[in-house]
Formats: C-alpha cells, structure tokens, sequence
C-alpha cells in the first residue's frame, strides 16, 4: 500500500498546544508584552495530558498555551499598540541621543495609548461575572492605594487606586452590603455580599511598606492598570443600580455642614474634596433626590402549602438581614486617635452608627469628644484622663465581633485596659466533628438568646461534644477490644487447662458459674462492625484505596480536632490553675 | 629710580639709534623727555601694560584689546597732561589745540617705529608725535592703519615667546630688531633686595618685572586704576557713555519715499519652489500617517461608563473553555491577631515549623497574638502575597478536577448478610493439645471421628475428634511433613510422609469390621509385591515394635517426600518428592498391588502438591506458577491453570470436581472454575501473610484459608446452577486463636467432612477446632 507516511507530532495533541516561545515569537511580541498581553486577556498556560506527547517527546519542562488562545491572542487590537508603543520608544530614544529637543516633545505628545473598555468587557461579559471576579482587584487596589506617591509606581496610578477604593467603600455603605469583618494579622478582611456575590477583601493595615526587592512590580502594575479600569466599570455600574450620583458627590446638606471648615488646608478643591469623601462621613447624593430608603417589599403571593414554609423561612431570613444592617442605628461612636480611623469608620457607618473624630485626625469630624450625647467611645490606651460617664470605653474588637454576631454583644469583656476574648474568623463554619472552641459556642449562645450566665452549662456541653468524639474514636478500636476479650477468655482457659494437664493437684472444685451478661446491642454492633470488615475485605482494589484514602483523610480530620480540644484543656487547666494560686 | 633711569637710558642707546634725526630736530624736547625718568617709564610701561594683559589673557582677546587700546589713548593723552612736568604744560596745551594729526618729522620715526610691530608703542609715540606739533600726511595715516590691524606683540626682544630661564646663564636677555645683544641689567635683585624693596619702597606693590626686557616697570596711578576698572568689568574709558542714546541708522517712521526705488524682484511674485518642496513632503507624511497633528488631549481613559448596557450571551458561550481563576481561601482562626489559644504554636510546632521548607509548611505565617490591635504591626509579606497571587492568576495552568465526592459507606459492597450463609464455623471450641512441635499437617478420618496430625517432633498422634483426646501416639522417627487419611470409609488406614519414607499406617481404631477389613487388605497384597521387580521404590514390610505400633508398610523413595494424596477410592496414592532437575517427582503408588510409577517422563517445573479429581480420572499437579490437569486413562494434559500468584503453597479441590482453590505464598487465595477459564475467577487477597494452607467442605459451600498471620478466613462460596447468575463468593468469617511463633501461624487447615467444622494446626503445636 502506498500512501504518505504518517509524521510523528502532526495530529493529536501535540498540535493543539504551542510552548511559549513559539507562542511570543508568532506575536511578534517581546516577553514582557507577551507577559502583559496575557495578564490582560486573562490567558494561562495549560498542563496537557500527555506532556511527552506535546513536547514531540522530549521531557524538558516547558510552559504550554493553547493554540486557540493564541490565535485569539493574535486577533487583539492591543497587540498594535504595543508594538506603536516599542517604536514610540525607539523614536524617542533616538531624538534624545541627537538632542532634538522639540522631536522629543513632540513624539511625547504622540504617546500611543490604550484602553482596556473592550477587554474587561470580553472577559466579563456579564456583569455578575465582574463581581464574581472583583477580589483580586479591591485587594490589589487597596494595597496600591496605601503606597507611598514615591518610586514604585505613578502617582496617577496610586491617586486612581485610592479614588476608586473610596468609591467602593462608599458604595458598601450606601447599600449597607458589609457582612463579615475580620482582624488578621495580614490586615482586615472584609466581606460583603452585592448583588447576591460574595465579595472578599484585604485591606492592609495603615503603614509605610517595606518594599521588597524580589517583587516584581511591572507585573503588579499591568494587573492594576486592569483592575482600576475593572474597578471603575462596577463602581459605575453599582452606583447607578443604587441611583447615586457617580462620580460620587456628598449630599447637598452634609456638604453645606461641612464646607468652610477646613477648606483653607487644601490646595486643591479636588483634593479636598476626595479627601472629604474618603472620610465616609457622609452620605452621598442621589440622582433622584426625593426618593429616600424605599424598602424592597416582598411582595405577597397566595401560596400554597410546600412553598409556605419556604416563603416564611425567607421572609425571616430577610427580617434579619434588616436587623443586622441597622446593628448600630442609634449608637453614636467617638474614635481616639489611636485607633484604625477608616475601617472603623467604615465598618460604623455601614451598620447605621453614627461616628466622628478628633477634627486634628482627619477631615470630615461631625462632633466632638465633648458630645454628651456619645454612647461608645472607642479606645486603644490602657487608660485615660478624662473619662464621661455617660458612654462606654470600649477596645476596637468590640465593633468587629458584634459585626460577626449579628448582635451587640455584652460591653464588658471589651472594656478598656481588659485582656480580650480571642478575636474569632467568622469564615469558619465548623462542620459535624469540626473543633469548635468554647468562645464561639459562647457566642452562639448568646446569638440564640441564652444568657451568659450559662456557662457552666455550656461547658458542659464541651465536654458531651468530647464525649461525642471518643464514641467515634470506640468504634474503631471496637475490634481491637473485641480481641482483648477473647485473649483474655482464652487465658483464663488456659489457665484452667494447664491446671488439669498438670493433675497433680485435682482440687476439682466447683464454682456457680456466672452468667454471663450478654447486651444484646452490644452483641449486633459488634456482629454489624464485623460484616462491615468482611464488606472491606471484598472490595476492588480501586474502591479500597479511595475507600482508605477518605478514611485516612477522616482519621486525620479527628486527629486535628482532638489535638486542638487537648490544647485548650491543657490551657484551661493552667489557667485554673493560676487562678486557684493567686486566690490563695 | 636709578636703576629706572639708567635703564631708560640704556635702552634708548640701544633701540633708537636710527631716531637720533628726529631727537636732533627737537632736541631741546628731547634731550628734557630723556631726561625726564617719568616719561620713558611710562613709554616703556605702556608697551609692559600691554604685555600683561597679553600674559593674563592669552592672545585671542581682540575685543579687549581695543578697549585697552581706547583706555590707553585716552589714558595716554590724561598721563601725559598729568605726568608731564609742569613745565611742558603750555607746549603741550597748545600742541593739542593744533590738532591731533599734525606730524611731519616725526614720518621717518614713524617708519622705524612700524618696524617694531608694537601698536601701543606706535600709538604712545604717535602721541608722543602729536606733542611736537608736526604735520601728518595721508601717507602716514594709511600706514598707521595698515599697522593698526595688526595685534602682534611689541618685539622689542626677537627671540620669541621662549621661556625666559633659556637666558638666565647669559648676560643679554635677547636681541633686538638690528640683531644686536639686549643686555640684562646690571644687576640682579637677590631675594635681600626684593625684601628691602618691598620695605622701603611704597610704591613696590605697583611695581611689575617685565621677563622680557628684565625691568621693573611701575605703574602709574592711572593705569592702576584702568586695571581696576577693568578688573572690575567697566569700561577703560571714563568718559565712555554706555547708556546714550542710540541713534538710529534707519528710521522708524515710515517715509514716504522709499529707501531704495528698486523694483521687487520676480521671484517675489513666484511661490518659492524650495517650499513648495518641503510642505508637499510634509503634507505627504501626514498623508502616510508619519507625522501625527497635534492630538487633541483625550481623557477618555479614565471616564467610565456603563459597559454592561447589553448584556448578550453570545460572548459567555464564546468562553465556554475558559476557567475563573479559584479564590483565595478564607482565614481560619489561626489568622487572628487574637487567636484562641490552642491555635498558637508550641515550642515544637514552632521549632518544626522553621525547619520546614517553605512550600512544605502547613500554614504559610506564625500565629501570634497581640493583646491590643495597637500593638499588630504590618504584615512583612503582604507585598509578596500578592505578587505570588498575580503570578498564580497568569502564569499557573488550571484545571478542572473533579472531587470525588463519596460517601464512603458506599464504597462497600452490599454483601448478603453472613447470618444469612449459616451455617459456618463460627467459635473456637476445642483445643487438641500435646504436641511439642510445628504441627505441618492433619487429617480427619472419613467418619469424622478421628483426627491425625504429623508434627516436626517426630509422632503422629490421632485425636477423637468430639472429645479431643489423644488416642494415639506414634512415634515415627521424623518430622511429619504430611498426613493423610485414607477416604475409604471402609477401611482405616494413614498414609504419613516422614523424610524420604511414606508409611502406611494402620491406626486400628473404631469398628472391629473396619480394622479386619483394613487387615486384610495389607495382609492380601503380599503375594502380589513378590512379582514386582526393581522400581523406583521400595515397599518394605514392617515387623515387631513398628508393626505393634501400627505401621504395616514402609514405601521407601529416593528423596525426601512432601506430600502425599489418595485417590478418592482409596487404593491409589501420590507421593511428592520436588525436585528441580528430575522428573521423577511425582508417584503414585497402588497399595493393593503394591505397585509404584512414575507417572511424567518431563520435568515441567518444581512441583508443589498433587490432588486426585474426586470422580473422575484426572490428577492435579501444581507447580510454581500454575496447576496442570492431566487425564489419567488417556495419559495427557487437559488443562493448565495460571494462577496468577508467584508461588502456589497449597490446593484443593472441591468434591464435585468443578472447582479448585489454591494458595500461594504472596497472600492470595485464587477460586477456579474449571468450566469457565484457566484464569481465577476470583483472587482474594485476605490475608496479610503467606497463606499455607486452602481446604474445601466435601458438602457446605464453604472453603477455608490458612495463614502465616494466625488467622483462618471461611468463605461462602455458592455456585448456582443458573449459569447467567454469578457465583457467590463471600467471606463469612475471620477465626483467630493461633499464636504466631517463629513467623509462622496456621500451617493446615481441613474440614470435617460432614460438619461445618473446620480443624486447623499451627505452629504454635495446638490444633484447634472452630465449630
């Protein structure tokens, strides 16, 4: 038979993937723009099945794209840009190295540019998927936002990052969208749910980075200058969901109160008015000003009896939504200045509180220490001078767990100068046969009603978990006891065995036998464990390895939790224990 | 001032021989300036003045030297009104009014004094001239222009622009424009001089040594203060105006004549062909596009608008292969800067965290705890984290992975309950004990009453099976390595391989009926052994103390025998001897002839055991790997049977025919069905050690496997006539009791043929009975 012959690494695999050499080569494109064009487009490198078979049989270890990405790569009217953008930079380096001056200004006044409209809306053809995907970009506005107008990067990106930062934030108040809060020792995290997505972000604490020098930030730039652009499309289109005014403007009453008075400090009516902004003092202007809170109404539907429960669960559910969102309504915060200013600015003002500060601290104070009608004062010194006894003094934590109880909770343990509870992830949900430490059980309690007077009960209740526990723990060494059992029947056989073999001394004696007491729960558990084993015995070999596998995963899971209870047992007790001394 | 004037003197004596003429006209003049000190010193100093400048400025400095020049003149004609004796005053007065230009003697000075190229000299001599009062002719006038050009040094000394130490070890300094010596002074200042100079004389600080000449000039007040002037960046002049009025060389207004009535020129009417060629080249680069108007400053980057107005779902389908980046896990309570206690690190956890590489590490940072949110610091990698989650989102290949997401319990097979597949042996309830060593092998008695086991400390001993008394003992001289009973119910008879020996043996237990007919079978076969010639064994008839014993034939082998194995009718009986390298490894013997063969005449592999087919004429022969079939009437191999197992330790077959069980030592236990396949139908792999020892039920569906690890499993193994329906094969139960000495547990196993009662022997020197 004739016919061509058939060349290995023409069909198949291997040509459904191209390494990124060929990849940046038939772009014609530099690394680093191949670097930003990818980071751009959202493109990443895939693993193929058969490695071998895609590197036309060698092993080396190389990066594949798919050849489809590519081609969509190719068709990118960004590549022209950059490629305008090399030759802009030939052109100018070219004009410097002969000093034509005027050459210079003018190529620099012919800067190629480019927007990224076109690609944020490709990537994210819903705007659900531009939420679902806005993490990455508040966490990496936010830490652009609190560099230094430096070195690193431009100002412009920096001011932009900080601008549309304040945007958001504004945006989580105004739709009181905040649910979760959390102190990590990495910075703050929040979460917050907009339009049925969770959103989660990492807010740095307020210092002065330390830059490190194995960071690459061209990378860190390219990703920013599509996340602001991300960023400033959701903003808008959030704003608008809410009809407020954007760009932002503050309401026309709180400007008036707060114009004039710090008016003479900035240079800039612009900066000053981003700064005012950024002091999320204020409430913003709506387009339509006359329309104030109008409460989505469930409307009501006859429904019929399956749906009926539905209908109510949700209908409660949404009443406590409504209560926790007006968590702090009425309560009236004075911050020292010791404490984080924005976050817990933020975080009052979008449970409805009413907040302000000493007017030295920032812009945009609404009252002063002196209030008398101030009912928390939040505080981060072991003491102070001058105290009202009309408000409490109370550590920053209070106002992040009470966010993640859904309830005020009890002033006292967060007194001034008083060692803390331990500052609880409210990310964790502890599944059956998790750890759950007592502080969150205590908080649960109080969530469900019970007074804290309760814990000794509570405790109690540890100890039944633990108990729990060890019962899991029986049933495995179910077999191994069984076995003790038996050896020891057989010893005592033994015994009596030996004693008749050895016949020297026949003291047939004659016992009352015992009954011997069978439970007859006991009998099936232990009969029902045994089938159990004979079942694993006869499983396939896949089936038993994926069967021991979850089975390790399980053990270990056990492990862990038991570890943790041990920990804290062992601490409790040296507590207890340091307690009893000093009593004495 | 002496030295001055001597000086003076001296060189009006060697340079201006030739201006004796004119001295001599104007003698009396003359003859006063000669003698007047001041004046020459002046002449001369106008020339060093200019030679200082040259030094200071180096020589490119034309403007300068003009405003030198007009300084001078003026200067010149102010020291001469102020410098000249008071005596001269009128004369010079009236010299001036004459007018500047009037010289007529002084036109061969003149000549001469062209000659030494010194414009300054020329200007002060001119000067000089003008004092006398003489005419001035054009001629002059054009010479002194010619000369005026010229700003060449005075060359009064013509060896050039040398260092001047070259002269220092000779008496002249140089030579003048006729050649002739210029004689130093006479005497040098030494540093004593210089000092008392600069004591005494006050007028020092203005003095400057001219290298050339080799004189001390000093400076008039005048030209101390043109230097100062000039030092300071004024003008020479004094009198100079640099603020008038500038008069203009064309007018402002406009006139109306014009300037000049020449008519315009063609080309003023023609557009420029030289521009028409530049802008069409230009208007050509814009055409191209190589030359961009000024753009118009676009903000449009920073504006945003609703980008979601039409949200069509054509483009999500277009990304159908695209993966959302996965996020990043939430913080646990470990993250907290407040954490509950157990989620601190101990000492150890610590310690091993910082031994671990990076990317081994559990948790990425340290939990710690801060008692007060004033006291967290930043976080030193927060930069990092970020940039290794940027790195992650463009650089890591992603993948679905799908979770497997079981519940466990459903992995188990639903098997039929083993209450269900009763009855089996379930309990230990007898222990057969009196053995000292390993018991290798047992046997029960066809009735089921008896049980015969062979141990390595040399006896035999049969046990009732009910009460588990020993009946017997025999000692045979030998570890046992197995024991069979023979299957005939009607006669009752051991068949025990002791080394290289297999013994019949006559246990004579049980009916009378049985033991006569068991007597007389070893009795009748006498006369036949007698034909028999040379064989491959030896059958020997035992006497006294063996046969009281019970030991009625002895079949000697060539090699030590394994195995031995009766045929289910009773007369036949397969001794193994394994051996590599013969053949002879098999035999079966016939007791009622007393006849022995060797059955193969190849040696195909290292056999293991050998088993009778309980009905029909076939053998069973396994070797290492796999167990061969043979037909016994036809004479060849039927079947081969692979394994699958490394090392096959032991088999069975089941007592209808159709199946086999075999062991090896790598743990597994293969189910055969002689219908189906020669491949297992079912390997088990129940036991975690060697398994020795594999038995069938003659009845019950059951089997049973023995192991090193001290443990005998029953299985249930249904076979249903319904061929579509799939045997069943369950393990019913796990039988523990043996104690594992020296690596080895359970060495046999066997039924009771007809109870649900297995038997099993182990190297703990008990056998035991699970009911």
């Amino acid at each position: 038979m004739g016919g061509l012959q058939k060349k290995k690494f023409e069909r198949g695999s291997a040509t459904n993937y191209i390494t990124r050499n060929k990849a940046r080569k038939k772009l014609q494109l530099s690394l680093p723009d191949f670097r930003r064009l990818c980071i751009l487009k959202g493109i990443y490198p895939h693993e193929p099945k058969h490695k071998k078979k895609v590197n036309k049989g060698s092993t080396a270890p190389r990066t594949f794209y798919l050849v489809k990405d590519i081609r969509f790569l190719l068709h990118e009217p960004i590549v022209g840009k950059f490629r305008d953008y090399k030759v802009f930079v030939r052109k100018l380096k070219k004009a410097y190295a002969k000093t034509e001056y005027s050459d210079v200004e003018r190529l620099k006044d012919n800067k190629p540019t480019y927007k990224l409209d076109h690609i944020i809306k490709e990537r994210y053809p819903t705007f659900i998927d531009a939420l679902r995907d806005i993490d990455d970009a508040l966490c990496m506005c936010f830490l652009f936002s609190t560099f230094a107008r430096t070195g690193k990067c431009h100002v412009q990106t920096i001011q932009l990052c900080r601008r549309l930062t304040v945007e958001w934030m504004n945006y989580v108040i105004a739709s009181r969208s905040l649910k979760k809060v959390f102190l990590s020792i990495k910075g703050i995290y929040y979460q917050a749910e907009v339009m049925g997505q969770l959103i989660t972000w990492l807010v740095p604490y307020q210092f002065s980075h330390d830059h490190p020098t194995d960071v690459d930030y061209r990378v860190m730039a390219t990703f920013t200058e599509l996340y602001t652009t991300l960023l400033g499309f959701v903003n808008f289109r959030l704003y608008h969901s809410l009809n407020l005014v954007y760009p932002p403007k503050m309401d026309s009453k709180s400007d008036l109160e707060l114009k004039g008075e710090d008016e003479e400090d900035y240079a800039m009516d612009s900066e000053s008015y981003l700064e005012k902004l950024s002091a999320l003092s204020t409430s913003l202007a709506r387009v339509f000003s006359s329309v104030e809170d109008e409460e989505a109404q469930l409307d009501q539907f006859p429904v019929e009896g399956e749906d009926m429960e539905n209908m109510e669960a949700r209908e409660k559910e949404q009443k406590q939504q409504e209560t926790q969102t007006k968590l702090f309504e009425g309560l009236k915060f004075f911050l020292n200045r010791e404490v984080p200013r924005e976050s817990l600015a933020f975080i009052i003002r979008c449970f409805g509180g009413q907040v302000s500060w000493d007017k030295s601290v920032c812009i945009g104070s609404t009252y002063d220490a002196t209030d008398e009608t101030i009912t928390h004062q939040i505080v981060d010194r072991p003491n102070i001078d001058k105290q009202y006894i009309s408000r409490y003094y109370i550590q920053p934590q209070w106002v992040f767990d009470c966010v993640n109880a859904k309830i005020l909770l009890p002033v006292e343990d967060y007194f001034m100068g008083v060692t803390l509870p331990p500052h609880l992830s409210p990310f964790v949900e502890e599944k059956e046969g998790d750890y759950v430490p007592p502080e969150k059980l205590k908080v649960m309690a109080l969530q469900q009603g019970k007074k804290p007077a309760e814990e000794q009960e509570e405790e109690d209740e540890d100890e039944e978990d633990e108990e729990g526990e060890d019962e899991e723990e029986e049933d495995d060494n179910d077999d191994d006891e069984e076995d003790e059992e038996e050896e020891a029947e057989e010893k005592s056989l033994k015994k009596m065995e030996e004693q008749r073999s050895q016949g020297k001394s026949l003291q047939v004696k004659v016992t009352p036998g015992k009954v011997k007491v069978e439970n007859p729960a006991r009998l099936e558990q232990e009969q029902k464990a045994e089938e159990k084993r004979l079942a694993i015995m006869m499983m396939k070999k896949k089936e038993k390895y994926l069967y021991d596998k979850i089975m390790f995963g399980k053990k270990r899971k056990i492990r862990e939790a038991n570890k943790l209870a041990a920990k804290r047992k062992a601490y409790d007790d040296a507590e207890k224990a340091k307690k009893k001394k000093a009593r004495k | 001032m002496a030295a001055c004037s001597s000086n003076s003197n001296m060189r009006r004596e060697e340079q201006t021989e030739e201006k004796k003429k004119a001295r001599e006209k104007s003698a009396k003049k003359r003859s006063k300036e000669e003698g007047d000190e001041g004046d020459e010193g002046e002449e001369i100093f106008s020339f060093k003045d200019k030679a200082a400048v040259d030094e200071e400025e180096d020589d490119d400095l034309s403007d300068s030297e003009d405003s030198v020049y007009s300084g001078l003149e003026d200067s010149g004609s102010d020291s001469d009104d102020e410098d000249d004796d008071d005596k001269d005053d009128n004369e010079e007065e009236e010299e001036e009014e004459d007018g500047s230009g009037n010289e007529d003697e002084e036109e061969d000075l003149k000549t001469e004094t062209q000659q030494t190229g010194q414009t300054e000299q020329k200007k002060t001599t001119t000067m000089k001239k003008k004092k006398e009062g003489k005419e001035v002719t054009e001629e002059e006038k054009v010479n002194e222009y010619e000369h005026d050009s010229s700003d060449e040094e005075d060359i009064r000394n013509t060896v050039g622009n040398i260092p001047m130490e070259w002269y220092k070890d000779f008496p002249h300094i140089g030579y003048n424009l006729d050649g002739k010596k210029i004689y130093k002074p006479i005497r040098n200042k030494d540093e004593l001089d210089e000092f008392l100079d600069k004591m005494e004389n006050p007028e020092y600080w203005k003095t400057i040594h001219d290298k050339q000449t080799g004189r001390d000039i000093v400076l008039s007040d005048e030209q101390v203060d043109l230097v100062n002037r000039l030092q300071r960046g004024q003008f020479g002049d004094v009198n100079f105006n640099e603020y008038e009025p500038t008069v203009e060389f064309f007018t402002s207004d406009v006139m109306i004549h014009p300037v000049t009535n020449r008519p315009a020129d063609k080309r003023s009417f023609i557009p420029s062909l030289i521009e028409k060629e530049k802008v069409s080249k230009m208007v050509h680069a814009i055409k191209m596009g190589w030359i961009k108007p000024r753009r118009v400053e676009d903000d449009s980057k920073g504006r945003y608008y609703d980008l979601w107005t039409g949200e069509d779902s054509s483009l999500v389908a277009k990304h159908k292969m695209h993966l959302p980046a996965p996020k990043i896990p939430l913080p646990s309570h470990q993250e907290s800067y407040n954490p509950p206690p157990e989620y601190l690190f101990t000492d150890e956890e610590r310690a091993l965290w910082d031994q671990q590489d990076p990317s081994d590490r559990k948790l990425p940072f340290v939990p710690r705890k801060f008692s007060s949110l004033r006291q967290v610091p930043a976080f030193p990698r927060f930069i990092h984290e970020r940039f290794e989650r940027c790195l992650d989102l463009y650089l890591c290949p992603r993948q679905r992975k799908m979770r497997v997401n079981v519940n466990p319990e459903d992995l188990i097979p639903k098997l039929p309950k083993p209450k269900d597949l009763q009855p089996f042996p379930t309990t230990q309830s007898l222990v057969y004990r009196g053995h000292t060593g390993l018991i290798r092998s047992i046997s029960v008695s066809p009735s089921g009453q008896w049980l015969a086991s062979g141990s390595d400390d040399g006896s035999v001993r049969i046990w009732e099976v009910c009460s588990s008394r020993c009946m017997k003992t025999v000692q045979v001289g030998g570890a046992v390595k197995s024991i069979s009973w023979n299957p005939n119910p009607a006669v009752c008879l051991l068949a025990v391989a002791v080394e290289s020996v297999v013994l019949i043996l006559s246990p004579s237990l049980g009916d009378k009926q049985v033991i006569s007919a068991t007597e007389r079978l070893l009795s009748g076969q006498q006369e036949a052994e007698t034909t028999e010639g040379e064989g491959p064994v030896s059958w020997i008839e035992t006497e006294g103390e063996e046969l009281n014993q019970g030991i009625h034939l002895k079949i000697q082998h060539a090699k030590a025998v394994q195995q031995v194995a009766w045929h289910a009718k009773g007369d036949y009986l397969a001794s193994v001897m394994p051996d590599h390298s013969s053949h002879l490894q098999v035999l079966i013997h016939q007791l009622s002839r007393r006849r022995s063969q060797n059955p193969f005449r190849k040696n195909k592999g290292l056999v293991q055991c050998v088993s009778f087919h309980p009905i029909r004429p076939y053998f069973f022969v396994a070797t290492q790997r796999c167990i061969r079939i043979y037909n016994l009437v036809k004479q060849e191999m039927t079947k081969k049977l692979q394994a699958n197992s490394k090392w096959i330790s032991s088999m069975d077959v089941h007592s209808s025919g159709d199946h086999v069980i075999c062991g090896s030592y790598d743990c597994r236990l293969g189910w055969f069905d002689l219908d189906l396949s020669t491949k297992p139908y079912k390997m088990l792999r129940h036991h975690k050690k060697a398994v020795r020892g594999v038995a069938y039920h003659r009845s019950y569906p059951l089997f049973a496997s023995a192991s090193d690890d001290g443990s005998v499993i029953i299985c249930h193994g249904t076979v249903y006539n319904d061929l579509l329906q799939n045997p069943l094969i369950v393990p019913v139960k796990v039988l523990k009791g043996h104690e594992i000495t020296h690596d080895l547990g359970v060495l046999d196993v066997t039924f009771h043929p007809t109870q649900p009662w297995v038997f099993s022997s182990g190297a703990d020197a008990t056998v035991r009975l699970f009911t």
